[in-house]
């Protein structure tokens, strides 16, 4: 393991939920947004400060969808396969993402580390499908070529960063 | 901070003079779907021209303002999200679609300084223009009654919320009322739960009320899962006190000081909108301890879900919330027995609270004056998929579905022919031609095998396959079995293989049987409502369309939408023989002799449809 792991932001999040083992969704959902990915130190770290056995901590944050044990890439993309949406075609688009960038339904984030295409259930946004988003951004209405052209610029973007 | 009662009524006086002062208004929907059609920018962009001229607009309301103001809002849902960014122009009513940045200047020099109408942003519809919101009929079928302030006032404001007679139901039912009172009233009224299965809630808030416990919590359940369903995130990111004075009128009925609301993480606007009022509450000192000099105490905390369906289901939402893995548990003991950290808990769900400050306020018969018997108040339906006008609508329990799809939806797009429709996300059934006319309420859809659910509508035409919606519906739920029972984390994966090979052309004769037989065995044994209710996509499916599983199973798709059941071939009447589509086929299954017809080997062929699109004498037809 590493043992240079710096602990001070996570000691932080615990403070802020009173290191409460109930918070334990709470605390990994924001060290996940500091980190975009539960990284494994936190785990034996985060059992001994809440007083709860790592199994339980590992059991939490491999039930839930939102949480990711890999690291994810700089834009997330989430492609809305929720029924609005996927009677709109969000498939092909999902399609297209995987094959320009190389993914695949088990390989999600690009050796790089720059991008990471996922599904979603529903985003709620069922008025405007089918939608995709980049990082929280809601795209609508797209189409696998609207899709290619984001992507472009987003790589723009990032070399550009 | 407020003090008693009479600071409250004082100041909503004041708001109320407050806002009669912005002589005009212009709301910008700030909905997540308008949102992502850049209406932020162009609140922006009106504020900045605005300044620009010099021209009286505020924001937010304040007391005592001295002269008249045009309002410029941020609000919630208009629900049309198909003719998004939409902005409202009161006091016209006017309505403006699709606006782009680009548009702003004209609306203030025209709409704001002439009041004129900006024909071009009018909603048209058949050579007809409709300027004015309630004239448009996707409105004007509508009744709005949990959704009446959505698109009408700034979403993050509670001094518009008062203004416009907000927590009037609360002071009623703090000062006016006891507990026994208020329950009795929302008893009276009718009003059964909105999330799903329609139980009636002021039996849950009596149970609550009557069962001793040190601490009692009441219960939002805004983890609003379904696909295809955003009532739930529209009323949350559009009204959100109406939300909190509801759970607090369930406060004071049932004596519990704490308020829990769940919310989806995949609604991150509706979170920071509903912590934004919270704040806003507890400032005014509607939220806190001894809310306005009594000795009634609440707080109200948030929750986010983490992306697991099932957390929808209220024993294993109360798991989420104790930081638990979300698997349900067996009931008895009922939540409004033992719920929330092993206390009486009402739970409900956010359309159900939303509708408890105008019950309190109008009266139980009111309520029953809307809707059918045994099916009162209104309900918000999310109507999505092949329908011409998608978006958030209200009507009252018991409209014939014909009058959603066809007088508010606009019919199926395209004018392409009405097939079914989709009640209750993956929990439901679907409905077809023969049940149009049937009244849409809760009684009336689960004797024909659906359910009302959370409310999402999803409309589906002639070229949707059943057999894949199914298929679709079942791999959802089958990805969400949270994997605690084996009925459901085996038996819909059993039945998910099935339908997978149906659609792939590679069905076996008995497979409907089979699938039958799994969805009664589930239905029967399955531990949670999420199980339980796992096979009615297929089960409603058969019953409607047995048709297409035997064609499918016979190698056909007659939606013609199964990639893999399609059979492409060549007219020898149109082609000519220019050999272009053998050059683009990936798998070399076309071929023929050049200025003869071409054939295609339906053995190699692996329907990818470059042929079709290759050949310039639409020659070859996909079937």
């Amino acid at each position: 393991m590493n043992q240079k792991f710096d602990f001070s932001a996570v000691d932080k999040i615990f403070a802020a939920n009173s290191n409460d083992p109930k918070a334990i969704i709470s605390i990994l959902q924001e060290i996940q947004e500091h980190y975009h990915y539960l990284p494994q130190e936190v785990f034996p770290y985060m059992a001994e400060k809440l007083g709860i056995s790592e199994a339980k901590a590992y059991s939490v944050a491999t039930f839930y969808e939102n949480f990711s044990l890999e690291p994810k890439g700089k834009y997330v993309i989430k492609v809305c396969d929720g029924t609005a949406c996927h009677v709109r075609r969000s498939i092909p688009i999902l399609e297209r993402l995987r094959s320009e960038l190389g993914l695949s339904e088990s390989k999600k984030t690009t050796d790089d580390l720059l991008f990471t295409v996922e599904t979603v259930s529903c985003l709620g946004a069922c008025g405007l499908a089918p939608v995709i988003t980049v990082n929280d951004k809601v795209y609508p209405a797209m189409t696998p070529d609207k899709a290619s052209e984001l992507l472009k610029t987003l790589k723009e973007d990032a070399a550009n960063a | 901070m407020l003090n008693n009662r009479q600071e409250l009524q004082t100041l909503r006086v004041e708001l109320k003079k407050a806002l009669d002062k912005q002589t005009k208004k212009i709301l910008v929907c700030a909905g997540t779907g308008c949102i992502a059609g850049g209406s932020l920018q162009i609140y922006d962009r009106l504020c900045e021209l605005m300044k620009e001229k010099n021209l009286p607009y505020t924001v937010e309301l304040e007391v005592d303002p001295h002269d008249e103001s045009i309002g410029t809002k941020k609000c919630g849902c208009h629900g049309f999200c198909e003719m998004g960014p939409l902005l409202r122009i009161d006091p016209q009513g006017w309505l403006y679609t699709k606006v782009k940045l680009e548009d702003c200047e004209e609306i203030i020099e025209k709409t704001i300084l002439n009041d004129e109408l900006v024909e071009r942003l009018a909603y048209k519809k058949n050579g007809e223009v409709y300027p004015k919101q309630d004239e448009i009929p996707f409105y004007k079928r509508q009744t709005r009654v949990v959704l009446e302030n959505c698109g009408h006032i700034n979403a993050d404001s509670i001094k518009e919320y008062i203004a416009i007679g907000g927590y009037t139901a609360f002071e009623k039912a703090l000062f006016d009322m006891n507990g026994d009172e208020v329950v009795k009233v929302i008893k009276d009224s009718g009003l059964r739960g909105r999330g799903g299965a329609g139980f009636p809630a002021g039996i849950k808030w009596e149970t609550v009320r009557n069962t001793p416990a040190e601490k009692k919590y009441i219960l939002c359940n805004g983890d609003e899962g379904d696909p295809g369903a955003f009532m739930d995130r529209s009323i949350m990111e559009g009204d959100p006190h109406r939300v909190l004075e509801g759970m607090m009128i369930a406060g004071v009925a049932t004596g519990a000081n704490d308020g829990y609301i769940y919310v989806r993480a995949e609604y991150p606007m509706a979170v920071a909108r509903l912590k934004n009022a919270i704040a806003q509450a507890e400032e005014m000192g509607l939220l806190g301890d001894n809310i306005l000099g009594t000795d009634f105490s609440f707080h109200v905390h948030i929750n986010r879900g983490a992306g697991a369906f099932v957390c929808g289901e209220e024993t294993a939402l109360i798991a989420s919330i104790e930081g638990e893995r979300g698997f349900p548990r067996v009931k008895p003991p009922l939540t409004v027995h033992k719920g929330l950290f092993g206390m009486p808990t009402v739970p409900n769900n956010v359309e159900t609270y939303a509708n408890v400050a105008q019950i309190i306020n109008k009266g139980a018969d009111w309520f029953n004056s809307l809707g059918s018997k045994g099916n009162s108040g209104t309900k918000a339906f999310a109507l999505t998929g092949n329908i011409e006008n998608t978006g958030l609508i209200e009507v009252p329990m018991g409209t014939p579905l014909r009058e959603i799809i066809y007088d508010i939806g606009g019919g199926c797009r395209g004018g392409a022919e009405f097939k079914a429709v989709q009640v209750g996300g993956p929990s439901g059934g679907c409905l077809t031609k023969e049940h149009l006319d049937m009244p849409l309420d809760y009684d009336s859809l689960k004797a024909v095998g659906a359910i009302i659910g959370s409310g999402g509508l999803v409309v589906m035409d002639e070229h949707t396959c059943m057999v894949e919606v199914a298929r679709f519906f079942m791999n959802f739920t089958q990805n969400e079995s949270c994997g605690k029972c084996v009925p459901c984390r085996e038996g819909t994966k059993r039945m998910l293989e099935i339908l997978e090979r149906l659609v792939e052309g590679k069905g076996q004769p008995d497979d409907i049987d089979t699938l039958s037989e799994l969805a009664e065995m589930i239905i029967d044994t399955a531990f949670c409502g999420l199980g339980k209710t796992a096979p009615n996509p297929v089960r409603s499916t058969i019953k409607y369309f047995r048709d297409e599983y035997e064609a499918h199973i016979n190698g056909t798709c007659p939606a013609g939408s199964c990639q893999k059941l399609k059979k492409i071939t060549i007219d020898p009447e149109l082609c000519k023989g220019c050999s272009k589509c053998s050059r683009v086929c990936p798998v070399g299954a076309i071929s023929g002799k050049v200025k003869e017809p071409f054939v295609i080997d339906q053995q190699k062929c692996i329907k990818c449809g470059a042929c079709v699109s290759s050949c310039n004498f639409h020659a070859i037809k996909e079937a």
